[in-house]
């Protein structure tokens, strides 16, 4: 497992996708963090972090699924999963490694974005809690929007295919939450509030360490997890 | 070493193999051979597990492919059709990789090392893959099949898209690789399991057709030679006269392009060497003899006689060996 981690890793770096990530992810948050705190803040109003945590959450839904498209499709198409698929290595690891791989870069240009609240902390006094629980926030949707992209690269050989269909499905998932507002029965709205991702975020954006949203967006992941490498056991036995 | 059992997969109604049953012994090197769409492919994705079986069992070095995979695939090292190789990683990266990949605890430098020496491609070692010509990547393949000293070597179709200096070079690197090793190799060439393996296993339509030391198939071809002869003269005086020579079992001309000389493909009955009293009637009749070759069996023509099919002629089809 450890052997396919640090392919991964080294893939995103020489192949550039990793930087291409990084200057991006900085790039968009760089500019929404000074739109919406530093103009804010300099034209005297109370900064409101949820704003800059939604155009984050809403670049994530855009540039995850280019962290993913190659993760399994490439694997296919260049035959290279043979490879992997005849080690002694089991198809949980072989999907974790993958899942892991992706998490990390995402989770190191988060850690980067981060520094921007360092320099908050030295000019002001930010609410640090809130800060950290939007931040875990963004990691937990970050781990379930990567299992949902590599659950569709695992379908597909070609990474467009996997790229586009996995950006679709993750608009789909946010916007569940936006159509509720227009839908006048309960029920209904209670259902999607369900597969609604973001409607769980609320909370984080608050300050509060939600707890039933931690395990919703932990079981988000393990499902889509699971489903992949089903994805490849049934292709075994088919 | 490995020990195949009535297996079976079916994909949907069709059966790609279809009760095949073979064991390959220790040091041995058994061809595999068969035309395209035989189910080659398939029953070496079983063995090494990529693929898992309809039905049948396999072991490999003792341990069954599906309860103990992990132990199996260990004593497997396996050259897919397309070599499983990252563009993106230079030899030497990629070795490394397959190397921690087989949790292989051999010493690494000393192990890749010997390995890079035996498949010839210490001067390319630090080059990426991406760039390495056809052969060469070939030879990374088999590379990547000998990490971690398997006992098994698996190897599909090793000299397809190579050139014949290159596939003369891995033919000895696979000899040299059986004295080591338990040796599958699937082709669809039949000169190239003649020249390498002890045994051949013969498929076609996902069914064995023969299962023998190579020796023994060979021989039971030698009976009907075939030679193909270029004359000069007029070709049907020239093809009576052959028909009428004893010893001959068929004799055709061939629609050639030469100005005045015409090729035949001359067949003689079993055990007869027509070769000299051919000549001696050519020269007799002052017909120049300006070309005699032999011509060996090819796959199509060794499946219609193992298999017995009358409907097809094996003169149909000519290869020269």
């Amino acid at each position: 497992m450890s052997a396919i981690y640090k392919r991964e890793m080294r893939a995103y770096f020489t192949t550039g996708l990793g930087y291409v990530f990084f200057a991006v992810f900085l790039a968009i948050t760089g500019f929404a963090f000074s739109m919406f705190t530093l103009q804010y803040a300099a034209g005297g109003q109370n900064i409101d972090l949820s704003m800059y945590f939604l155009i984050v959450t809403f670049a994530l839904v855009v540039l995850l699924p280019l962290l993913t498209m190659k993760s399994f499709a490439e694997e296919k198409k260049s035959k290279t999963e043979q490879l992997l698929l005849t080690s002694p290595v089991s198809l949980i690891g072989m999907v974790a490694a993958k899942f892991f791989a992706a998490f990390t870069v995402f989770a190191g240009a988060l850690a980067v974005s981060s520094l921007y609240f360092v320099v908050i902390g030295i000019y002001g006094e930010p609410n640090f809690g809130s800060i950290f629980s939007n931040l875990l926030g963004m990691l937990l949707i970050g781990a379930a929007f990567i299992a949902v992209g590599i659950f569709l690269s695992a379908l597909t050989e070609n990474q467009l295919v996997a790229a586009v269909s996995t950006i679709a499905v993750l608009i789909l998932m946010m916007a569940v939450s936006m159509l509720n507002s227009f839908i006048d029965s309960e029920v209904i709205r209670s259902v999607l509030s369900w597969i609604s991702v973001y409607s769980r975020f609320t909370g984080f954006t608050y300050g509060l360490f939600d707890f039933s949203a931690l395990l919703y967006y932990a079981s988000l992941c393990f499902a889509f997890l699971f489903l992949t490498v089903r994805v490849y056991e049934k292709r075994r036995w088919s | 070493m490995i020990k195949v059992e009535n297996l079976v997969k079916k994909y949907g109604n069709n059966y790609a193999v279809k009760d095949i049953s073979f064991t390959v012994g220790d040091r041995e090197i058994v061809g595999f051979l068969g035309p395209n769409g035989a189910g080659k492919s398939t029953t070496m994705n079983i063995l090494t597990g990529y693929l898992s079986s309809t039905d049948g069992y396999v072991e490999i070095d003792g341990h069954d492919i599906l309860e103990d995979s992990d132990a199996a695939k260990r004593s497997v090292g396996y050259l897919p059709e397309i070599p499983p190789l990252y563009m993106d990683m230079t030899v030497k990266e990629y070795l490394n990789f397959v190397y921690d990949l087989k949790r292989c605890k051999l010493n690494r430098e000393k192990h890749i090392m010997e390995i890079i020496n035996v498949v010839k491609i210490e001067d390319v070692y630090n080059r990426l893959i991406s760039n390495l010509s056809r052969g060469y990547r070939q030879r990374v393949g088999i590379a990547q099949a000998l990490v971690g000293n398997p006992k098994v070597i698996i190897l599909d179709e090793p000299t397809i898209g190579l050139d014949p200096k290159q596939i003369v070079e891995v033919r000895n690197l696979i000899r040299t690789l059986g004295r080591d090793h338990s040796v599958i190799l699937s082709t669809h060439i039949l000169s190239e399991v003649q020249a390498v393996c002890d045994r051949l296993v013969i498929i076609n339509k996902g069914k064995i057709v023969a299962d023998k030391p190579t020796d023994e198939i060979t021989a039971s071809f030698t009976g009907s030679s075939r030679l193909e002869a270029k004359i000069c003269g007029n070709s049907k005086e020239i093809l009576s006269a052959i028909r009428g020579m004893q010893g001959v079992a068929k004799a055709e001309a061939l629609a050639g392009h030469e100005i005045d000389s015409t090729t035949f493909i001359i067949e003689s009955s079993p055990g007869v060497d027509i070769r000299k009293p051919l000549f001696a009637m050519l020269a007799s009749r002052n017909w120049p003899l300006i070309g005699l070759t032999s011509l060996g069996m090819n796959l199509e023509d060794v499946f219609i006689s193992l298999t017995n099919d009358p409907t097809k002629s094996p003169t149909k089809a000519i290869s020269r060996k």
